[in-house]
């Protein structure tokens, strides 16, 4: 069964744009993404869209529909009524390039200034060894496909783009979690990074993160507020402070 | 809309938000449920009466441990510690910040009232009316971490709770006995233990900091329980609102004479 949609896709680039109306077919078991490509087939060839796999797994159609920060391909038309219009933007925490396609390197500058997992000394490439226990809350993070959608509804910097040099955002909070829950990472600063560095303390746990993740990553309660603790543990507790110091306490 | 989502280079959109659904329903409800809960405490705290039944031995979690001389004598079960109190003085004054710190500190309840209070943000993806934000890097916020230090409190607090809850039963003649208000304070303290044990810095502390969790079997044990019940702290966290309200409206309402407790033995 097919029907005629109503969409709103944001036309433009850095220098301005607008909502522009379409009506546009829609088939049974289409998602938003595949509107997006018969919108590009028939009506307007020169719609940019960044796109890959249309699986939810390559993270690159990352869009706002009807103002919420989604995965175009994974956002079934079958969630809205015949008669809604359907309101496609780009992200609106990143620079626009060009209709639904922003600049999000300002994640990949971030990815950079995290150190790297650093295995204990002595140990070689091919002799990593560590118990499935031990490395399984490092795996949840590894599911992020990097579709910067957790970056891009952070109100952190959304809504305060000065905050972006002092804020890492909570795909690099995960990974600072990641590396310092890993069970061969050598490093004992991870804390202190995320802390000094990535700025982990303008975080107000209101998980927006979470809510929109589309691996469904714990974000907040697996990843942020664990690392939020460890932080409180290496800066902020007296009790571990002298623990530390009278050498009751490991680190 | 000059800065976040209007800066300069990104798409420019007029509207603060284009989400078409009801975002503001939860804050709203959020904000509603937090003041009347916070009115209805503020009044039973400085009410000075209606605080305990003494055929019962019913004593409200808000005026637990009752520890003033102004409490009444058998409601005084771990002792006297000071003296009368003025009129309006909640008769448990150095308590109730702890309680509270516990809650404004807690990891869901900050979720809530950043939002729903503070509107920072209101709901996702949309804009926050602040121009400036520095999160919880500054005093006062910054003091978010002693939330540990108010759990260790907590701890404290949902024991004594416990022991109210135990000295609950107590029958007509002196004896043992079991009415519903031994059933629902004993409901509230387990609600209690139940929030205070599913705390983010709890399952820090009893395993999350590990690094190998092989080398600490039993630790790893307690911080898989805790973790299961962590997914359950906001539910829990509005869920012991309840039981504190409805333990001590049933025991006001007993203590008043307004209604008699059910009895199931003695």
């Amino acid at each position: 069964m097919s029907y005629d949609a109503k969409f709103r896709v944001w036309r433009g680039d850095a220098s301005g744009g607008e909502l522009v109306d379409y009506t546009v077919e829609v088939n049974d078991g289409e998602v938003v993404l595949d509107i997006i490509h018969r919108l590009q087939a028939t009506q307007s060839g020169d719609l940019a869209v960044r796109w890959n796999c249309k699986a939810g797994k390559c993270g690159s159609c990352s869009a706002e529909v009807n103002g919420i920060p989604r995965l175009m391909c994974m956002t079934r038309m079958s969630t809205f009524t015949e008669t809604e219009t359907v309101t496609v933007t780009p992200m609106r925490a990143f620079p626009v390039i060009r209709d639904l396609v922003t600049d999000v390197s300002f994640n990949y500058e971030k990815a950079r200034q995290i150190p790297a997992f650093a295995p204990p000394e002595g140990v070689a490439r091919g002799e990593y060894r560590m118990q499935q226990v031990d490395v399984e809350r490092s795996q949840e993070f590894r599911k992020c496909i990097e579709c910067f959608l957790c970056q891009n509804t952070c109100h952190v910097v959304r809504d305060h783009e000065e905050n972006k040099e002092a804020f890492a955002g909570p795909r690099f909070l995960i990974r600072a979690a990641e590396l310092d829950m890993h069970p061969l990472d050598a490093r004992d600063d991870r804390a202190d990074f995320a802390r000094d560095e990535q700025g982990i303390g303008m975080c107000n746990i209101t998980k927006c993160c979470t809510e929109v993740c589309p691996e469904h990553i714990r974000i907040t309660d697996n990843g942020i507020i664990p690392m939020k603790e460890r932080v409180v543990g290496k800066r902020y507790d007296p009790l571990v402070w002298l623990g530390n110091k009278i050498g009751r306490r490991k680190p | 809309m000059a800065g976040g989502v209007g800066s300069p280079g990104r798409a420019q959109i007029p509207w603060r938000t284009l989400r078409g659904d009801r975002w503001w329903f939860p804050p709203a409800v959020t904000f509603t449920l937090i003041v009347l809960w916070l009115l209805y405490a503020l009044v039973r705290t400085s009410m000075q009466r209606d605080y305990f039944v003494a055929t019962y031995h019913y004593l409200t979690p808000f005026y637990s441990p009752c520890v003033t001389a102004s409490c009444h004598p058998d409601a005084r079960h771990v002792g006297t510690w000071l003296g009368e109190m003025p009129p309006l003085v909640p008769y448990a004054f150095f308590l109730l910040p702890i309680l509270l710190g516990f809650r404004l500190t807690c990891y869901y309840y900050r979720k809530a009232y950043y939002r729903a209070f503070w509107l920072s943000p209101p709901a996702c993806a949309v804009a926050e009316p602040h121009a400036k934000y520095t999160g919880e890097t500054r005093f006062p916020l910054i003091l978010q971490n002693a939330h540990r230090y108010f759990f260790y409190a907590a701890v404290v607090v949902s024991g004594m709770n416990t022991l109210d809850a135990f000295d609950g039963f107590h029958g007509k003649d002196g004896g043992v006995g079991v009415g519903l208000g031994t059933i629902v304070m004993l409901t509230n303290a387990a609600f209690l233990w139940l929030y205070t044990l599913s705390c983010h810095s709890c399952r820090h502390l009893i395993g999350g900091r590990l690094k190998h969790f092989s080398k600490h079997p039993l630790r790893y044990r307690a911080w898989t329980i805790v973790s299961r019940l962590n997914t359950r702290h906001m539910q829990l966290a509005w869920t012991t609102l309840g039981t504190l309200l409805v333990t001590d409206l049933y025991i006001a309402l007993v203590a008043s004479g307004a209604l008699t407790d059910l009895r199931f033995y003695n």
